[in-house]
């Protein structure tokens, strides 16, 4: 069954007497488990179209069916919910909570549950998606005490702890040096792997190239939207760190300590 | 959402910014604390008055000559010449309730003993006086009934009166002098304190009135009759005997009005505490101004607290808070704001109090109500001045929100 469907999709902005429209008449099917890219130039509609996937914005025209469900047809409240409960969000400036753990950052999206989880369960899935981004020894530490790829696995763990069927992704390696961006895309693939939607904005073909499909935007319509083997982020790291650390042995001596990324070790 | 994350939630976000939080709880606790001393430094004075009031003695009916207002307007003058010592003799002996009967007469005298002089007021009194004012005696004794008969020439003195001329040196027996006439002391009252005007009870002397209308004041009539009654259920029945039987005696006509005025203790009592009411009241309305300033503070420093969480707000939205969720956030931390300066103004008003009123001298009074009141109000201040802030932060749109750097 196909998780998300838009069927011509506008969306279009006033401002005073001038109307802007970002989306004319977008048609997307995204089926289970797909890894897709979404491109574009600046202004192509790619963050519109993101805000309405992601039930943050509602299309001036158009069906956006999530899980066979026609989004049009649900009020505020319930799109929270769906928010909460269906996607996981994960931005490119991580939005973290200032001076707040990482734990309890990833904590949050449960405060806001519907069912009552109890203390100790929400504290339980909170390490359990730490130990998932490889962050499970880091759950005490608030964002100041973590580098740039770390804070980004945090916000992928607070994206995964409700444990969503899609992931939005909007430029999650936009503030990422290339090797840490390789890192968090190889963790995107491997919840890929494991089942998961995956959407993701970017702007950089390099990174586009991990998805399986790839759809560009031009002018709020869809130009192109192609599938091929993806590379995988993993091979990419290994052959990456072997040039790079052939080349910093020689500038650095011995002092270099590769930070390998663990194996992903809870089953979902 | 979860009920508990709610007060979770906001004390983490409170905790986040401890400094800002204990400034602005600084606003509510200087307003709280204000409220409570100033309530408890206004009731003290009342209980201070009332205390007072109860110091004229038990069940005490004055009776002052000429129709006077009432409110105890005029406590002094006596102008009018209407009371006389029979009346008093009459109301003693043909009212069952009236136990005890004084005729009054004061003037300003200079006392004179060796080489000291000390001008103090002199009062005639019948000999039942002391036990109307329901005053010991310290030393020595009160003159009696025989001796008021007599008019003999003794005196009973008040402390102050002993300090200045005595010097601490024993008293009984030793002879002053007013306007040339020797006095014998015969006894010295325990000492009282000040009265509800201020002035010091210590400072008299007291002679029998038979002593002190004609050759000492030089007056025919008193200036206050001051009687005791039997008990407190039969006040009102008193006044009412005294006044036929002054009206009786004065020869009044029906048609006339009194020549005389009768207030009870519990007038002038009254009259005392509805001032110390009156100041209490002025007193809060005062600090509760300061309480209302700290709650602009609260309201403020949440609408800054807003702005600068704009993006958190966006993200809250983002994984699924409801605008509720949100608004009931930002009321939450302002509450908890208001009750955490609440509990410290308590605290910081009963210190306040127990300071000022230990050099005040009176009794430092803490109702338990204005502590429950002033809890309630700032809680009810942080959802007044919270809400607005609150609900602003509940109506961002998440995209925008998560925009702004």
């Amino acid at each position: 069954m196909d998780v998300l469907e838009l069927k011509g999709i506008e969306r279009t902005y006033r401002t005073g007497a001038v109307e802007v429209k970002a989306l004319r008449g977008v048609d997307l099917t995204v089926g289970e488990a797909e890894f897709l890219a979404i491109m574009g130039p600046s202004g192509s509609g790619k963050s519109t179209l993101m805000n309405i996937l992601g039930c943050l914005d509602s299309p001036t025209a158009g069906q956006y069916l999530l899980n066979g469900q026609d989004v049009a047809t649900l009020n505020r409240g319930q799109l929270a919910r769906i928010r909460n409960e269906t996607l996981g969000f994960v931005f490119q400036a991580f939005h973290l909570l200032p001076r707040t753990t990482a734990s309890e950052n990833v904590e949050l999206p449960l405060l806001y549950r519907d069912e009552q989880l109890s203390w100790k369960e929400i504290r339980d899935r909170a390490r359990e998606a730490l130990g998932i981004v490889g962050l499970g020894d880091r759950l005490d530490h608030t964002p100041t005490e973590l580098s740039g790829g770390q804070k980004q696995r945090v916000a992928i763990a607070r994206a995964l702890v409700t444990k969503p069927r899609v992931l939005l992704a909007d430029e999650p390696t936009g503030n990422l040096d290339t090797r840490t961006s390789l890192e968090i895309i190889e963790l995107i693939q491997r919840l890929n792997d494991e089942g998961l939607t995956i959407l993701m904005v970017t702007h950089e073909p390099e990174i586009a190239r991990f998805a399986e499909r790839v759809v560009i935007l031009r002018d709020g319509l869809i130009r192109s939207d192609r599938r091929r083997t993806p590379l995988r982020a993993a091979d990419s790291l290994a052959d990456w760190s072997e040039e790079s650390e052939d080349a910093m042995d020689e500038a650095l001596g011995d002092r270099m300590e590769t930070e390998t990324t663990p194996p992903l070790e809870v089953g979902r | 959402m979860k009920i508990s994350a709610v007060p979770y939630v906001a004390l983490k976000a409170l905790r986040r910014n401890t400094m800002r939080t204990l400034l602005t709880a600084l606003g509510i606790i200087i307003g709280v604390g204000a409220v409570i001393t100033m309530v408890g430094l206004g009731q003290g004075a009342g209980a201070e008055v009332e205390e007072q009031v109860n110091r004229l003695g038990q069940n005490v009916i004055l009776v002052f000559p000429g129709e006077r207002q009432l409110g105890g307007v005029s406590i002094g003058g006596g102008s009018a010449n209407t009371l006389t010592v029979e009346d008093a003799i009459a109301l003693r002996e043909e009212i069952p309730e009236v136990v005890a009967a004084s005729p009054e007469v004061r003037s300003q005298r200079v006392l004179v003993y060796g080489n000291r002089n000390w001008a103090t007021p002199v009062y005639g009194q019948s000999h039942d006086y002391l036990q109307i004012r329901d005053w010991p005696i310290e030393d020595g004794r009160m003159f009696t009934e025989e001796e008021v008969g007599r008019a003999a020439l003794v005196t009973v003195i008040g402390q102050t009166v002993v300090q200045e001329l005595f010097e601490g040196s024993d008293p009984i027996g030793e002879t002053v002098r007013v306007r040339g006439l020797p006095l014998e002391v015969i006894g010295v009252l325990a000492p009282k304190g000040m009265s509800l005007m201020g002035s010091v009870q210590d400072d008299l002397a007291i002679v029998p009135y038979t002593t002190g209308f004609q050759r000492i004041s030089g007056r025919s009539h008193a200036m206050v009759l001051n009687v005791q009654v039997y008990n407190e259920e039969s006040m009102d029945i008193a006044r009412a005997k005294i006044t036929d039987l002054l009206r009786e005696r004065h020869r009044l006509a029906p048609n006339q009005d009194n020549d005389f005025t009768i207030q009870t203790q519990e007038e002038v009592a009254q009259v005392a505490t509805e001032t110390s009411r009156v100041m209490t009241w002025l007193l809060a309305s005062i600090a509760s101004i300061a309480l209302f300033v700290g709650g602009i503070g609260i309201m403020n420093v949440m609408l800054v607290s807003v702005t600068e969480r704009t993006r958190e707000v966006g993200l809250r939205l983002a994984v699924g808070a409801k605008g509720p969720d949100v608004l009931l956030q930002f009321l939450i931390e302002a509450v908890i704001l208001c009750l955490l300066g609440g509990l410290g103004g308590i605290l910081v008003g009963v210190v306040a109090t127990e300071v000022i009123a230990s050099y005040a001298g009176w009794p430092a009074l803490f109702s338990v109500e204005a502590m429950v009141v002033a809890v309630g109000v700032s809680a009810a201040v942080g959802v007044f001045f919270g809400f607005y802030p609150a609900w602003k932060a509940s109506r961002l749109d998440p995209i925008i929100a998560l925009r702004r750097e």
